[in-house]
């Protein structure tokens, strides 16, 4: 097994691990969506990143930032659905990206790369992950009360802004580090399958968040596997490993 | 705080986006009371239990007694099926130790191992009762509900008011309860708030719910009849 192939896999198990776990939490109340145009909009800063050659979750995060700026401008300042921030911002990060990112390189800002990452990335990304998780987990069952009832949380004396903000910091890293596995286009189906598939098999919330956990590790390696094995790019193999386990789930749904 | 009281609203009033919702409603409870707010839907009774939880900004005198622990029952958890939670999950959101959640669920009338069963799969009678079992973890004093009948069968009503009773005189609580239906009223409380965004009632129901305070309350004709007991 060569070195290189070994590091892909190492980030993708991480990534797509917390990923999932997070993608547990976005699942209600349909914050699943939300990583999608802010996937999208991290594309013209994945376009700077290539071409000027520094690691893309670097060149994502200021964008995603931006994102989550707009995103809580239009839930402040108008009462437009999401679908309608979705078509805005989707649209825009996409225009703006191919405006100046040579064709050559799209492929990888639009789907992802993960089969040349740099040792130093791998270690930023597998340590990013290890500690988005364990914030994650110390955040968890707050941000399930506020995801089934503000006033609820609110009356057991949660500071809701304070877990809001927490929450939306993890979703942001993630998106930053999920764009370097399967690129802007295909972030939100890091969150949002393998929570869906966990959904479908359990009964409890341990059996849930974990359940995400595993198939979102488990997807991850199971698309690089096949990428290599097959030569075809690994971020929509990735999210292909994911659709077919969750078909498999809803198969076996209790 | 006077001897016995554990509320005391003075001149209260809230205002929602320019909009007075509460206008200069004043009232006591006294310890072990059950009080009802009584009132047409958008009368504003939400609205008072949240801001007597300090959940939504107001003028005026709000005082709880002294360290009094204040459990609440929402009225609605449209959200909470979207997630696979068991009932032990639920209570642990709150904290919940293992041997305390199956102490109160006992106390509601689930058997043993009832706390392994998902949300999603409950009855609306038995979500209820769960809900009532949440607000009480912690040993709270006094227990704030939000219409507790919403989207619940008659059959399991009946259940879930002997079991607020049941549970009043064990746990010596106090309650405050919101509701728009007037049978409630007369089986429940030894108080009654008629709200209608302004206080057109208040005390004992058998003596305030007349059929002219009734129509100020409704509007239009109102169906009356009182309960002896």
């Amino acid at each position: 097994m060569d070195n290189q192939f070994l590091l892909s896999l190492i980030v993708g198990i991480s990534v797509g691990g917390a990923a999932g776990y997070l993608g547990s939490l976005m699942l209600s109340r349909r914050m699943a969506l939300v990583a999608g145009p802010l996937g999208h909009l991290t594309l013209p800063g994945i376009a700077l990143a290539l071409m000027y050659g520094f690691d893309v979750s670097l060149g994502a995060f200021p964008f995603v930032i931006f994102g989550i700026i707009l995103i809580w401008l239009f839930e402040m300042r108008t009462k437009l659905p999401m679908e309608a921030l979705t078509a805005v911002v989707f649209a825009s990060g996409v225009a703006i990206t191919f405006l100046f990112l040579p064709i050559e390189q799209a492929e990888a800002a639009l789907v992802g790369d993960i089969s040349r990452v740099r040792f130093a990335e791998a270690i930023i990304s597998v340590v990013l992950a290890f500690l988005l998780f364990l914030v994650v987990k110390k955040i968890y069952s707050k941000i399930v009360l506020i995801n089934i009832s503000e006033e609820l949380a609110q009356s057991e004396e949660i500071n809701i802004k304070k877990y809001n903000l927490i929450y939306l910091g993890c979703i942001a890293i993630i998106v930053a580090l999920g764009v370097k596995m399967v690129g802007g286009l295909l972030t939100a189906a890091l969150v949002a399958i393998p929570a869906s598939t966990a959904r479908n098999l359990s009964r409890n919330l341990t059996q849930y968040g974990f359940g995400a956990m595993i198939i979102g590790g488990l997807s991850s390696s199971l698309g690089i596997l096949t990428f290599k094995l097959t030569g075809f790019p690994a971020g929509p193999l990735i999210i292909l490993a994911s659709t077919l386990i969750f078909l498999i789930s809803l198969i076996l749904r209790k | 705080m006077k001897n016995g009281l554990i509320l005391k609203v003075k001149d209260l009033n809230v205002l929602l986006n320019d909009q007075s919702i509460i206008e200069s409603l004043s009232f006591e409870v006294k310890r072990g009371d059950a009080l009802t707010i009584l009132g047409p839907n958008g009368a504003g009774k939400s609205v008072l239990l949240k801001t007597l939880l300090g959940l939504i900004p107001h003028r005026g005198e709000i005082e709880w007694a002294k360290g009094v622990k204040i459990g609440f029952v929402p009225q609605r958890l449209p959200f909470i099926k979207d997630i696979p939670l068991s009932i032990k999950d639920f209570f642990n959101l709150k904290g919940s130790p293992e041997k305390e959640t199956e102490a109160i669920l006992n106390s509601v009338g689930f058997k043993e191992d009832f706390s392994r069963k998902k949300i999603g799969d409950l009855s609306s009678g038995q979500f209820q009762r769960v809900l009532i079992a949440w607000g009480l973890v912690g040993n709270p004093q006094v227990l704030l509900f939000d219409e507790p009948m919403t989207g619940v069968d008659i059959s399991a009503e009946e259940t879930i008011y002997n079991l607020l009773a049941k549970l009043k005189g064990e746990m010596d609580l106090t309650i405050l309860l919101v509701t728009h239906d007037l049978s409630v009223v007369y089986k429940f409380s030894t108080d009654v708030i008629c709200l209608n965004r302004q206080p057109i009632c208040y005390g004992p129901p058998q003596e305030v719910l007349t059929p002219e305070s009734l129509q100020r309350l409704y509007g239009g004709e109102v169906k009356y009849y009182q309960h002896k007991h």
